[in-house]
């Protein structure tokens, strides 16, 4: 039973944190995607909503701003909200910029971003970072939770604390992991809506023929700018539920560009870019691959080092990640030069609205 | 009367701005040739000087074990040559299949190419630091005395006065390169317009080429020059100079090396002399926040004059 156990929470975490790809996906999708705005800041805007979900939520400590324990759902919609305006201001000042110059600004505001939570210790705690991050259901087992409203209406704090004890530890990662799900599944609809409504066709429309659509009458900047601030909302709830799922979050290491930008590329880009089905799809497949690829490597490792003795098994385990973003990395290109369209390729909306 | 202002500025913020910028400039040549001549923003550039460098490092290392001490420089010849054809080849497989397809292809294949280089690297050589020059810098004797007679103290350590003559040298050369022979000129052409160049009888692919050998030499110089200077190498430190050099590259206008070593020179100085206290006792800007600095200054430029100071291209 303990075998399957272990199966089950394995894929629990494997679906919530695909769960949390695929939302940076489909943000991704909608600035990409849907308007060819590229933003290779990902990173930027996750590290945003991480943070301003973890400042707003934790508990009182001496290490950085907060003890403002603020309803977890208000940090969620917060961290939306300020990722929004961080947007906007970006957006302002760097959307007319073609392709290229884009992704070079936001490469540079993804930095940014890390700069400031680095260096304003006082606040963010610089790289030391921000632990014990509350966790969708999980923080009903906190005390501060439990003791007060509304949980203290129910039982008290004796009562709350014998009946975590009768349920097993991990009850909360499945209700984790569903909770993302829905949320993936809400957006993935909400995106489709306005995929067919005229809004995502003007925004095919620019994305396609710029100068043609503004002709039309189109404001092209305007247009741009709102699919800017809505991918990057996205990012921000997905960084909010990162925060969550790893519970420490420090500038570095946790918002590498090469884990959350660039492989949120290779999501997009094999599952389809333009295809929100395609960024949901590439987000658990290249997951999936991306975790499992761990387990390969660890095992042709073993394997190594039972044929040959001489081989240090402590250099090759160090270096295992590199090698499987290497493989990545290969996979991006062969994907970039075989099946450009990825596998779900984008669908364009039908005239009649109906797709 | 040499103040302790003058002794100061120029010692400890002016000449390592200078020698930062000389840095810059170099790594700038690259991306602004291949922003001009393939148009598109190589994001691989700054991994392509990191890997020189650990390069070097290991000629050097292999030369040791055989009992020659070389000086980083001339490990850096080789490591030099290896970057070039680590250039070529990730032209030839990765970015030559999207010549006709629109740039952002390009662009994409070459914000992943920039990730495989890094974990190959990683892979060979470990995430962590490598010492590259062991020891501390002491200011050059030399310069030290003859410039005390004139009452002007100047402290420059040997390996800045190598960076900056290695980069006039390298200059000089790239100067000639580009104006007086025929592969220069090819290069000037097919930047200003790659479909009159062509039926001028350009022979385009060989004009790519060229562009590759001398970005990839002067991106190795700029990995070695960087190592020299900081004395460790790692493997985020092509990564960490990308931004300044598209910085540079913007500022003196794309397609202008000479405008990118302009704007490499400006930018290495504004990044120095934004922690010299101007207003007060403390830095104008936080060391911390030097990096943005360059950021700064390119989007600046990119919306109030996107063809840069020296009238780039813009696309």
């Amino acid at each position: 039973m303990d075998i399957f156990l272990g199966y089950f929470l394995y894929a629990m975490s494997l679906l919530t944190v695909g769960g949390i790809y695929a939302l940076l996906a489909l943000g991704l999708n909608v600035q990409w995607g849907f308007a060819g705005l590229f933003n290779a800041g990902v990173a930027g805007f996750a590290a945003i909503g991480a943070y301003t979900y973890a400042l707003l939520t934790t508990a009182e400590s001496q290490f950085h701003f907060g003890g403002l324990e603020l309803p977890l759902v208000v940090g969620d919609i917060l961290a939306m909200i300020f990722a929004g305006i961080v947007a906007t201001i970006i957006g302002l000042i760097c959307i007319r910029l073609r392709a290229d110059y884009l992704a070079i600004a936001t490469i540079g505001i993804a930095e940014i971003i890390k700069l400031i939570l680095k260096n304003e210790t006082d606040i963010t705690n610089g790289p030391r970072g921000i632990n014990k991050i509350p966790r969708t259901w999980e923080h009903f087992t906190e005390e501060r939770f439990y003791t007060n409203f509304p949980m203290n209406l129910f039982l008290n704090q004796k009562g709350w604390e014998a009946f975590f004890a009768s349920i097993p530890k991990w009850w909360w990662q499945p209700f984790f992991a569903i909770t993302i799900v829905l949320i993936v599944i809400v957006i993935y609809f909400f995106l489709e809506k306005l995929r067919v409504s005229p809004w995502g066709r003007m925004m095919t429309a620019i994305r396609e023929n710029e100068k043609a659509a503004a002709a039309a009458g189109k404001n092209v900047t305007k247009r741009r700018i709102e699919a800017f601030i809505l991918g990057s909302v996205i990012m921000g709830l997905a960084g909010a539920f990162l925060g969550q799922h790893l519970r420490l979050i420090e500038p570095t290491q946790t918002f590498d560009p090469s884990k959350m930008t660039f492989l949120v590329w290779v999501m997009l880009i094999a599952g389809g870019s333009g295809n929100n089905k395609g960024a949901i799809l590439g987000a658990f497949l290249i997951w999936f691959v991306w975790s499992s690829s761990e387990l390969v490597t660890n095992g042709v490792i073993e394997i190594l080092a039972t044929m040959f003795d001489s081989v240090d098994i402590s250099i090759l385990k160090n270096r295992a990640g590199f090698i499987r973003m290497l493989f990545i990395g290969l996979l991006l290109q062969l994907i970039l030069q075989r099946f450009p369209k990825g596998i779900l390729p984008e669908k364009r909306p039908a005239i009649s609205g109906k797709n | 009367m040499w103040e302790s202002f003058w002794f100061e500025f120029i010692n400890f913020y002016f000449i390592p701005g200078l020698v930062l910028g000389c840095i810059y400039a170099l790594g700038a040549i690259g991306i602004t040739l291949t922003f001009g001549i393939l148009r598109f923003a190589n994001f691989a550039h700054g991994e392509i000087m990191m890997t020189s460098s650990y390069l070097t490092w290991e000629f050097v290392l292999v030369a040791s074990s055989f009992g020659l001490i070389l000086h980083p420089i001339i490990g850096a010849i080789p490591a030099s040559i290896c970057a070039i054809f680590l250039a070529l080849i990730v032209d030839r497989f990765f970015y030559k299949p999207f010549r006709n397809s629109p740039t952002i292809m390009i662009v994409i294949a070459s914000f992943g190419m920039m990730l495989i280089i890094r974990s190959l690297v990683q892979v060979i050589w470990g995430p962590n630091q490598i010492t590259f020059v062991k020891g501390i810098a002491k200011p050059n004797q030399v310069i030290k005395d003859f410039t005390s007679n004139f009452d002007m103290m100047l402290l420059i350590p040997n390996k800045h006065i190598s960076i900056l003559l290695g980069t006039i040298m390298i200059m000089l050369v790239f100067n000639y390169l580009l104006s007086s022979t025929k592969i220069g000129k090819g290069m000037r052409a097919v930047s200003d317009n790659p479909n009159l160049a062509e039926v001028s009888g350009i022979n385009v692919e060989n004009i790519v080429k060229a562009t590759w050998v001398v970005g990839g030499f002067c991106a190795a110089a700029a990995g070695v020059f960087l190592a020299l200077d900081t004395q460790f190498i790692e493997s985020t430190m092509g990564f960490r100079m990308l931004l300044p050099m598209f910085a540079a590259a913007i500022l003196g206008g794309i397609g202008r090396p000479f405008g990118a070593v302009a704007g490499g020179l400006i930018i290495g100085l504004a990044e120095e002399l934004s922690a010299y206290p101007w207003l007060g006792n403390g830095p104008v800007i936080s060391p911390g926040y030097k990096s943005g600095v360059a950021f700064s200054i390119m989007v600046l430029m990119l919306i109030f004059r996107p063809s840069g100071l020296f009238r780039g291209k813009v696309f």
